[in-house]
């Protein structure tokens, strides 16, 4: 759908950082150029005594809409049908059959525009482009030149890349396709900047061509320059109108609002966008940018991470921690899925109210965790007591402990009296041994310390 | 809806009273279409299906139940039209032996309506032509050929001739169409028009032959020739005819995207005495060179006629009218590049047996398939839409389209309500004569008149004037607002109410008139 209506859908400017990282610039609204202005972005030594080389790239994205029918006929869409299973009489090319829109697609198309934070364009054309390719669905013509990936992937992306030196007009670009994920995109750019650059030091010129990313090799080789060659008499659709997109300024006071798309009407009915959603997590419970990224590529878990916290007393910056570490980690060791989780939120939510409330320590918490996975349907408190895992409260039994190990290590006692203070870790190691990890670091120190200074 | 007291049909009324049955009219028909095989003007007769649709017709009949004014009349379909379980031949190799899996959406209406589909008409190969000559299936013969009153006119050259070598054309491309409801073999017929093929043919063979305005109709299952100039055309002997054909396949169909999405409502037409305020427009440059005097005589009278009766009658210009089929062969043979480029052999249809690669399968497949109209048209039009002609040659022409247009615009906003014209230059050639001349020139000479219409998507109508000096129907053209069918049904109506113009004698025909067509001045379903 990149093609279906310009200006929306795809541009992006990715900026090479030196060290190799990349770093996301969307580009401004208006420009279709495939190149922005690197805003800090890093720029290459060239061999020693030459000028250094500032790489542009622009990505083409491909996005398929999740649709159940086609765009042009009222097929429906499954993937890895049976071949021609799905094709309806205008897919066969059947004489007499026209295109007709479909308008969930259209629809879609708004939103991810929208969400994408482009510009949408409130009319559009169709065209049709001619070529015969044997396995193409309408043969000897497209309408928008409509490709559908072998993978299953619903994004592919093209890469365009050029370089020049500072100060200098842009570098002839080049096109790689074959890129089927974000790795080998990686790859496919660097090896390309690398291959233009060497091309030029060594007195050559970059050809404005198509080049196809082999990821087997790792390198970018030249694909046949069909474009060339073909011309492929564009002419417009004479069977598809212009698609008028009205907003609520633009659309006619009596028009039937079942027959048209108002852009309006879409994005007030947009969700909250991803960006929009990890601010509102950070303000709202203190945790970190990157966590929020986290909760929310995980499908489930920033409402399970809640629901925590709802239930807890602990505060939200320590249950992330939880969430993210324990919880995560283990679902993805055993490939399963937030709703799939064997600890629930309530569960979860207990047993870090034990842990808040000092009742057991945060290395005997992960234990109880360790419990909990098997699913058995304990409750936090039951493994707590079967286990024997509760915090010693007893301050009189603690303060005895302490005792016996400090008359038990005479040396560390005297480098501590000497101010060694990190000796002391080991003695509050050895209370912990003692009491089988059942005692509350913070007070052994605060015990023993009070007894070495008596 | 149209069973409405207004409306007059007369064999509807004979079907409706019980006088005729809806099978023994099909049996007729049928029966007249194998007497007037000569005529070469049906591909496929479909006599089983035509049968089984007329019993079913029948018994709605005898249940007091018919679904409409067509239930029970047979109708029937220009070659390039989809009918499901019946061949759908374009006239072409290309499609012979092509069984569509669907119906074309006027077909489908028609046939919901109880219409009973008697078979598939003979055209031009893929409608491309004026003279419906050019199709695999040979020649289609004008049923006037063989009229009392051609014959009469007609001096044979010699004894020896044969008298049949003297036999006129239909016009085209919708030449079977024009020829079927012309020899009574059906009441109505669908021809499609792109420059002026139902018109033409109409003209010539004395039929009411209607275009109307683009997007009015759905071309969903036409198979295309122009997709911006195409539409489904009506074949009838009388306007009133024309109208309620009309108002059953109007309306948009969600599976045409170029069909307006108004609501249509069907009309009656209004048996106007009062012509006083209309307002008739004469466009000079129809006055085009190679028009006949005696049809420019005809037009003439016509005008008269119209002041006379108090109408305001002016001269207007339509001054771009001579771009207008040059502009149109641009414009029509790119689309058709365009459009026959899904025949390659490999989903349906011819598919040669050359197998060394899959281009050089295309390309048999694609010379044994087409003929040499389709193939001309083909590379004109894939060299008007490269990339160093495109904006010369599309581009322009799209451009002189819009000025086209806009003439017609200037003129009805200036007052007029119809424009009045000659639909052809001159009365129907003998075929030996038209075949002496190449498809392309014969198409641009015949094109000339009607072909405007079509670049701005006007609605028009041939109503059948006189016959001429050898015993052959002259029509004359009425061209409407856009929209405005029923405005132009109207005057067209008023029109042929004084013309009276004389129904064809042809023994065939008489044969087979055992009273249906007996008390009828003009023969016809009205």
């Amino acid at each position: 759908m990149a093609a279906a209506a310009r200006g929306f859908g795809g541009v992006w400017c990715w900026v090479w950082q030196r060290g190799g990282g990349w770093c996301p610039a969307p580009a401004p609204r208006r420009q279709r150029a495939v190149s922005c202005n690197a805003r800090g972005g890093a720029v290459l030594a060239g061999k020693s005594g030459l000028a250094p080389w500032v790489p542009v790239v622009g990505l083409e994205i491909h996005a398929q809409i999740s649709s159940n029918s086609k765009l042009f006929s009222g097929s429906q869409v499954q993937f890895a049908a049976p071949p021609n299973s799905l094709v309806s009489f205008f897919d066969a090319s059947l004489p007499g059959t026209l295109p007709v829109l479909n308008r969930r697609c259209v629809e879609a198309a708004v939103m991810t525009g929208l969400a994408l934070n482009c510009s949408i364009n409130k009319k559009s054309l169709f065209d049709r482009k001619h070529y015969f390719y044997a396995d193409l669905p309408f043969p000897g013509q497209t309408i928008l030149l409509m490709k559908f990936p072998f993978t299953e992937g619903k994004l592919r992306v093209d890469a365009n890349v050029s370089v020049h030196h500072p100060g200098e007009p842009y570098g002839v670009r080049t096109e790689v396709k074959n890129i089927n994920s974000i790795r080998f995109l990686a790859k496919a750019v660097d090896y390309e900047i690398q291959r233009q650059i060497e091309e030029l030091e060594n007195g050559g010129t970059i050809l404005n061509e198509t080049r196809a990313f082999d990821s087997k090799l790792g390198c970018t080789v030249p694909m046949r320059d069909k474009e060339g060659k073909q011309d492929y008499r564009f002419m417009p659709e004479p069977n598809l109108p212009p698609l008028i997109l009205y907003d609520a300024k633009s659309l006619p006071a009596n028009m039937n609002h079942q027959q048209v798309v108002n852009i309006d009407w879409i994005h007030e009915r947009l969700p909250d966008l991803p960006s929009v959603k990890r601010a509102k997590l950070v303000e709202q419970y203190g945790i970190l940018p990157e966590h929020s990224f986290t909760l929310l590529n995980e499908d489930g878990l920033t409402e399970f991470f809640e629901n925590v916290v709802k239930q807890t007393q602990m505060k939200p910056k320590k249950v992330i921690g939880w969430i993210l570490n324990d919880l995560l980690s283990y679902l993805k060791q055993h490939s399963l899925t937030v709703k799939e989780s064997p600890v629930s939120p309530f569960l979860l939510a207990d047993l870090l109210n034990l842990l808040e409330k000092k009742e057991i320590s945060s290395t005997a918490a992960k234990q109880v965790l360790a419990e909990l996975w098997k699913g058995e349907g304990k409750a936090p408190l039951e493994i707590v007591k079967e286990k024997e895992l509760e915090l010693i409260q007893d301050q009189k039994e603690l303060e005895q402990i302490c005792q016996a190990v400090i008359d038990g290590q005479e040396n560390e006692v005297m480098a501590i009296k000497a101010g060694n203070q990190k000796v002391l870790n080991k003695l509050i190691g050895l209370v912990q041994r003692e009491t089988q990890g059942r005692s509350n670091p913070v007070l052994v120190k605060q015990l023993l310390e009070k007894k070495l200074s008596e | 809806a149209a069973w409405k007291g207004g409306l007059r049909f007369q064999v509807s009324a004979a079907l409706k009273e019980g006088r005729v049955t809806p099978t023994e009219l099909c049996q007729r028909c049928l029966s007249l279409i194998k007497s007037t095989k000569f005529l070469n003007a049906y591909i496929t007769v479909a006599e089983e299906t035509a049968l089984k649709q007329a019993e079913e017709s029948e018994k709605r009949y005898r249940r007091g139940q018919p679904l409409g004014v067509l239930d029970g009349i047979p109708i029937a379909v220009k070659d390039n039209f989809n009918t499901a379980g019946i061949e759908t031949t374009c006239a072409s190799n290309m499609l012979k032996g092509y069984v569509s899996p669907y119906n074309a959406t006027v077909v489908q209406k028609l046939l919901d309506q109880g219409a009973v589909l008697l078979g598939k008409t003979n055209l031009d190969e893929f409608a491309m032509g004026s003279g419906s000559t050019d199709g695999v299936f040979g020649p289609v013969r004008n049923p006037w050929s063989y009229s009392r009153q051609y014959k009469e006119k007609s001096v044979p050259k010699s004894h020896s001739e044969d008298k049949d070598a003297n036999w006129v054309i239909t016009g085209g491309s919708s030449g079977g169409s024009a020829a079927a409801v012309s020899s009574f073999t059906c009441f109505a017929a669908l021809g499609s028009d792109t420059g002026g093929s139902t018109r033409n043919p109409a003209a010539h063979c004395g039929v009411v032959g209607l275009k109307p305005t683009y997007g009015l109709i759905s071309r969903h299952g036409l198979i295309p020739l122009v997709n911006s100039m195409d539409v489904p055309g009506i074949l009838t002997r009388c306007v009133d005819d024309a109208a309620v054909v009309l108002g059953s396949l109007a309306g948009h169909d969600p599976k045409d995207s170029t069909t307006i999405q108004d609501n249509f409502n069907p009309f009656e037409l209004p048996n106007l005495t009062d012509i006083s305020k209309f307002s008739i427009g004469i466009p000079k440059e129809y006055h085009a060179p190679g028009l006949s005097s005696e049809i420019l005589a005809l037009w003439s009278k016509a005008a008269d006629l119209f002041k006379n009766a108090g109408a305001k009658v002016n001269e207007v210009s339509l001054p771009h009218t001579r771009y207008s089929i040059v502009c149109y062969h641009v414009l029509c043979t790119a689309e058709v590049a365009s459009n026959m480029a899904r025949f390659d052999g490999l989903e349906y249809g011819h598919r040669s047996d050359m197998n060394k690669s899959t281009e050089s399968m295309y390309a048999a497949t694609r010379r044994e398939g087409f003929n040499d109209v389709v193939r001309g048209r083909i590379l004109s039009g894939n060299y008007f839409l490269l990339k160093q002609n495109y904006e010369n040659y599309f581009i322009k022409a799209q451009k002189v389209r819009r000025l086209i247009a806009n003439d017609f615009v200037k003129v009805f906003r200036s007052g007029v309500d119809i424009l009045l014209t000659p639909t052809t230059l001159s009365d129907a050639v003998p075929y030996m004569e038209f075949i002496k001349e190449d498809n392309r020139t014969r198409s641009t000479q015949d094109d000339i008149l009607t072909q405007a219409a079509n670049m701005a998507g006007l609605p028009a109508i041939n109503v059948p004037t006189a016959l001429s000096e050898r015993g052959l129907p002259v029509g004359l053209q009425f061209i409407g607002r856009s929209f405005q069918e029923k405005q132009l049904l109207t005057v067209a109506k008023w029109f042929e109410k004084q013309i009276k113009f004389p129904m064809i004698q042809l023994e065939e025909v008489k044969r087979h008139d055992h009273g249906v067509f007996q008390h009828q001045k003009s023969a016809s379903f009205s």
